[in-house]
């Protein structure tokens, strides 16, 4: 044993905190700061999904509200996707899951920074004040797209140019990836040093190995965006030419000369596709082990959904010009892209096989997070076929930068994601509160969420097929887009409000169950891993009292036969299973395969 | 049990969604039908999947449903499964990417007998540029447009003199030739995109990017901007009419060379008083328009603007919509100036009088009209209203204020704008979105008063 494990199980070494400040503003545990980059996440969803309320409002009933005019429907159009990837998918799967789940997953007391991880929670909130601020500016926030694009990012022309509305932005992402930055270091660092007696690698949870692997992705990925924010707020403050060539604004000609604005997007794909990654790995893992624990099995293939994750992660870094196809970058870029791109299709494939291979053979319980996870494999399958069509460099020219690419990234990036985030939120919220959250209430936001978000995205790809185009603000009249494609937009638009205004009851569930939920109990759902088995729920400050947990087996021991229960938590004994009446002893037969 | 009804029928909508969808991929018009070969056999590969994986699935759900007594199958992994599941994808994978990769192999290299035009996109606006009889482009670029040079043109190059400048958003191509079509920009990024082609590339500023194809099917197709290039992108449209040699050589001819461009009569103003008595008789001597003959003020405005105009009343491009009273007294009025010249000379003239403001007349709260003009109309008309010549706007301020709110409500109903030769026309159509009534009209008239 190494020297280090006497000293965590020191509990009296903790700082407990004393005040109602340590204890839940200025904290530095891990729970709090999780729950608060959590509650942050969601507040700023919510504002991107009223956002996106408006856009779909002016697009299936143009010329109809007096409140969205062409510059503000584009602000709209930019802030939406830009807090919906960074903001809240990013903050809420890392920030969020990866400060809860790590530690009590890998029965560590706490990150191993906590004082830079309660400053990764501030600065994000920094980040989060000055992105909002730029609604309050003169000019408004940027509307340059999520993708910010120069040169128009910084011409006039684009809105959020004559005021600061770009620079915002920009800075804000700049504080964005610091506090990410003291985050990651440390979800990485915890995982790699941290783990308590017996919790080999191939021992951790999926969700774990989905964590780290994004947040290794994300300190690569990050820093590519760093210094393009960087330079393109030189080109915009300071007249640098990064990013700008010689060119004739509004019939100004400008002072810029020799920069390149596909640099940009290179560096911006350099980061912008791993992004994509950062968010779905760890919604693979966590969807991995809502889907395990449920379904009453082992998660299928565990060797292989690892892998998986580490070959996705690694071939994440070598596919981001797929979104240049058109991009006017030389085209024989082309051919090496669509070839790794379509071949990341093989190792997320099987993530899909195993996921659905875990269910065959299980005992499914039909809960609300099982709901919410099998949904997500259905949206997932969905959004990752038609990624196969963009993808394909000669498939993607008719429809790169129309509908069919909002369709596309919507189910694989929005809906997929965030059906995780519901089962995941609904999975663990009994570990983080204690209670047990309103069934019905769950199931109906299920329903609603899952066929709602269908009833908009499945059309919406054949207005893609059509040629409708992206980010217009009204179609005005196009010989070949027919009038029923405005009413098709308008049925998308009563799907979306409807999917919308239904969010509001996972909200009122979440905080009225605080309240009027039932006490769960320590493992409500007989799950196998760490977390489930802490001596207090919520657990408190240290997690785990007096002596560490010590892992004797993987996260996934269910339906192990002869065992009298159905699931064997990876902290018991072997020597302390209880068998059947005749069943001989337990026998740990995942070890063969996962020493 | 009700997850189960809903994935298979899910997955029976989707099939029936497709098949019975009558939005689809719009009638070919070019060579690239491989294009639309490659996304059929990836709309039945993923198709395939799609419906096996999630029958499965639900398959899968039904039959291992919670039963008490039930005990999960203890199946850490099956190796021979997973690989032949990677191998079978593999295979699928194969049978999408290799067809794409061919057709993608023809889109790069084009084929030596295709001819070359030139498409230049600037905010928010076409323009094109075909090679005269010399068969090659002049050098151009960014950094020596003006409002003489629009184009950018390099006046030393000889290669440029004949080529033929088209300032109109409509471009022709010859039927049945293979084009490489040259892309520039002259600010920020555009994208060049018809449907009916299925082929789309960007426009990068400060380098020439291109595409091509054989136009296959005579007709007249939208050009649509489709990479986001500011407020006003969705306006930003042009057409390209596909037509047999004959008619494309006549069409190409009508549009004067860079030389001739260059060698452009300036109109004189001297001419040009003559034949304004017919225009001071409403406009008033000294151009300053008369509201009780509905006559707005003319001193003051662009002559680029004035030409333009006139044009219009004289084909009909504008003053011939049913409602447009006024316009169609135009009509005549302006057919009187039967030349070209004429019509510069007048405009010569007519920006030879005094820049006197129009009296205020319209009330409205220009407080209210202020963050509209900022984010929306200053935007091309400029912030102080002085109008922008590359971008096809007029000078606002000073101008005719019941004018201004009486073309707004036009463009607002449709009166203005609507004719298919009125390009700059539509944007404004469109963009009197922006005033949702009357009230926001009078007001951003209101703030454009304090502008003078």
């Amino acid at each position: 044993m190494t020297s280090y494990v006497p000293i965590a199980d020191q509990s009296h070494v903790m700082h407990d905190p004393h005040t109602f400040i340590t204890k839940y503003v200025w904290s530095q545990d891990h729970k709090v700061i999780a729950i608060q980059y959590g509650g942050t996440a969601i507040f700023v969803g919510l504002i991107a999904l009223v956002l996106s309320a408006m856009m779909r409002l002016q697009l299936g009933y143009p010329d109809t509200f007096s409140f969205i005019d062409p510059a503000n429907y584009i602000q709209f159009v930019t802030m939406h996707g830009m807090i919906m990837v960074i903001y809240l998918l990013t903050a809420l799967f890392l920030g969020g899951f990866g400060n809860y789940l790590i530690p009590l997953q890998l029965g560590a007391r706490d990150m191993v920074f906590p004082y830079l991880n309660m400053l990764s929670y501030w600065f994000y909130l920094l980040s989060v004040l000055i992105l909002l601020a730029s609604f309050f500016v003169t000019g408004g926030p940027t509307g340059a797209g999520w993708t910010l694009y120069p040169p128009q990012a910084i011409l006039r022309g684009t809105p959020g140019t004559d005021g600061p509305g770009i620079i915002l932005m920009l800075v804000s992402l700049l504080v964005f990836i610091m506090a990410f930055t003291m985050g990651g270091l440390n979800y990485v660092t915890t995982v790699l040093q941290a783990r308590t007696h017996g919790m080999t690698l191939m021992r951790m949870p999926l969700s774990v190995w989905g964590i780290f692997v994004a947040t290794i992705l994300a300190l690569f990925a990050f820093p590519a965006l760093f210094v393009s924010a960087l330079m393109m707020l030189l080109d915009k403050l300071l007249g640098t030419s990064f990013f700008m060539p010689a060119l004739a604004s509004l019939g100004q000609v400008s002072e810029h000369t020799g920069g390149s604005p596909i640099l940009f997007q290179h560096l911006f794909w350099f980061f912008g596709h791993p992004e994509v990654y950062i968010v779905a790995l760890p919604a693979f893992g966590l969807v991995s082990d809502v889907l395990s624990t449920h379904a009453r099995k082992n998660i299928f293939g565990y060797r292989m959904m690892v892998w998986a994750i580490v070959a996705i992660g690694g071939l994440s870094f070598i596919v981001w010009a797929h979104h240049m196809y058109v991009s006017g970058m030389n085209p024989y870029f082309g051919f090496f892209f669509a070839f790794t791109t379509l071949i990341i299709a093989i190792p997320t494939a099987i993530k899909v096989y195993n996921w659905v291979l875990t269910l065959w053979h299980g005992n499914i319980r039909m809960t609300v997070p099982m709901l919410f996870a099998m949904g997500f494999i259905f949206t997932f399958i969905h959004g990752g076929l038609t990624g196969i069509f963009l993808g394909n460099v000669t498939v993607d020219l008719p429809l790169s930068d129309t509908y069919f690419v909002v369709a596309h990234f919507h189910m694989v990036m929005g809906v997929s994601p965030v059906m995780v985030l519901f089962a995941a939120i609904y999975h663990w919220y009994p570990k983080i509160t204690g209670k047990m959250f309103n069934v019905t209430l769950g199931k109906i936001h299920f329903w609603a969420t899952f066929l709602g978000t269908y009833a908009i995205y499945l059309p919406m790809h054949y207005l893609g097929f059509l040629g409708v185009p992206r980010r217009y603000f009204a179609l005005g009249s196009t010989d070949f887009i027919p009038d029923s494609a405005m009413a098709l937009n308008a049925n998308i638009t009563q799907a979306a409000i409807f999917v919308g205004v239904m969010q509001l009851l996972f909200i009122y569930n979440i905080i009225s169950s605080l309240r009027n939920g039932a006490p769960a109990g320590g493992n409500p759902w007989e799950s196998v891993s760490l977390e489930w088995q802490t001596p207090d729920t919520p657990p408190r400050h240290g997690n785990w009292g007096d002596k560490l947990p010590v892992v004797y087996r993987w996260a996934y021991e269910y339906g192990v036969p002869g065992v009298k229960d159905d699931f064997v938590p990876q902290n018991v004994p072997p020597e302390e299973v209880v068998m059947e009446p005749g069943a001989g002893k337990y026998v740990d037969r995942s070890e063969g395969h996962y020493s | 049990m009700p997850f189960i009804i809903s994935i298979i029928l899910l997955v029976v909508i989707s099939v029936a969604f497709h098949f019975l969808s009558p939005w689809w991929l719009t009638p070919i018009a070019s060579n690239w039908t491989q294009i639309d070969d490659t996304i059929n056999i990836t709309f039945w590969v993923t198709g395939f999947v799609f419906v096996v994986v999630n029958l499965f699935m639900a398959y899968a759900i039904y039959r291992f449903r919670y039963q008490k007594n039930r005990r999960a199958k203890y199946e850490p992994e099956n190796k021979k499964l997973e690989l032949w599941l990677t191998g079978l994808t593999s295979i699928g994978v194969a049978s999408m990417l290799a067809p794409g990769l061919f057709v993608w192999a023809d889109f790069v290299n084009v084929p030596a007998d295709a001819h070359e035009v030139e498409v230049i996109g600037q905010q928010w606006q076409w323009s094109y540029r075909y090679p005269g009889a010399d068969g090659l482009l002049g050098a151009a670029d960014s950094a020596l447009i003006t409002a003489e040079n629009p184009f950018g043109m390099n006046a030393d190059d000889p290669n440029g003199q004949d080529d033929i400048l088209v300032s109109s958003q409509e471009m022709h191509l010859p039927l049945d030739r293979p084009v490489k079509v040259l892309l520039r920009s002259k600010d920020v990024l555009h994208d060049y995109a018809v449907a009916q082609f299925r082929v789309k590339m960007d426009m990068v500023p400060g380098a020439v990017t291109y595409l091509w194809l054989t136009p296959t099917l005579a007709g007249t197709y939208d050009i649509l901007c489709e990479e986001l290039c500011g407020f006003a992108h969705f306006v930003m449209r042009g057409s390209v009419v596909v037509e047999d040699e004959a008619s494309y050589n006549t069409w190409l001819a009508s549009n004067p060379t860079y030389a001739q461009t260059n060698a452009r009569i300036v109109g004189d103003p001297a001419q040009g008083q003559v034949f304004y008595a017919v225009c001071g008789a409403c406009h008033g001597a000294n151009g300053e328009g008369n509201i009780a003959l509905n006559a707005p003020r003319l001193a003051g405005q662009e002559d680029w603007y004035l030409r333009r105009q006139l044009q219009y009343f004289k084909t009909g491009v504008r003053g011939a919509h049913a409602d447009d009273i006024f316009g169609q007294q135009m009509a005549p009025m302006a057919a009187v100036l039967a030349t070209d010249a004429m019509v510069s000379n007048v405009a010569a003239y007519i920006q030879s009088l005094p820049d006197t403001a129009a009296p205020v007349t319209v009330t409205g709260n220009a407080e209210n009209g202020r963050p509209v003009f900022e984010s929306t109309c200053g935007i091309c008309h400029s912030a102080s209203g002085q109008g922008i010549w590359a971008v096809n706007a007029p000078k606002l301020a000073g101008m005719t204020d019941w004018y201004l709110v009486r073309q707004l409500q036009n463009f607002k109903k449709g009166v203005r704008g609507t004719h298919q030769s009125d390009e700059y026309g539509f944007q404004m159509n469109q963009m009197v979105s922006a005033l949702k009534d009357d009230e926001a009209i009078n007001d951003v008239v209101a703030y454009i008063n304090t502008l003078r």
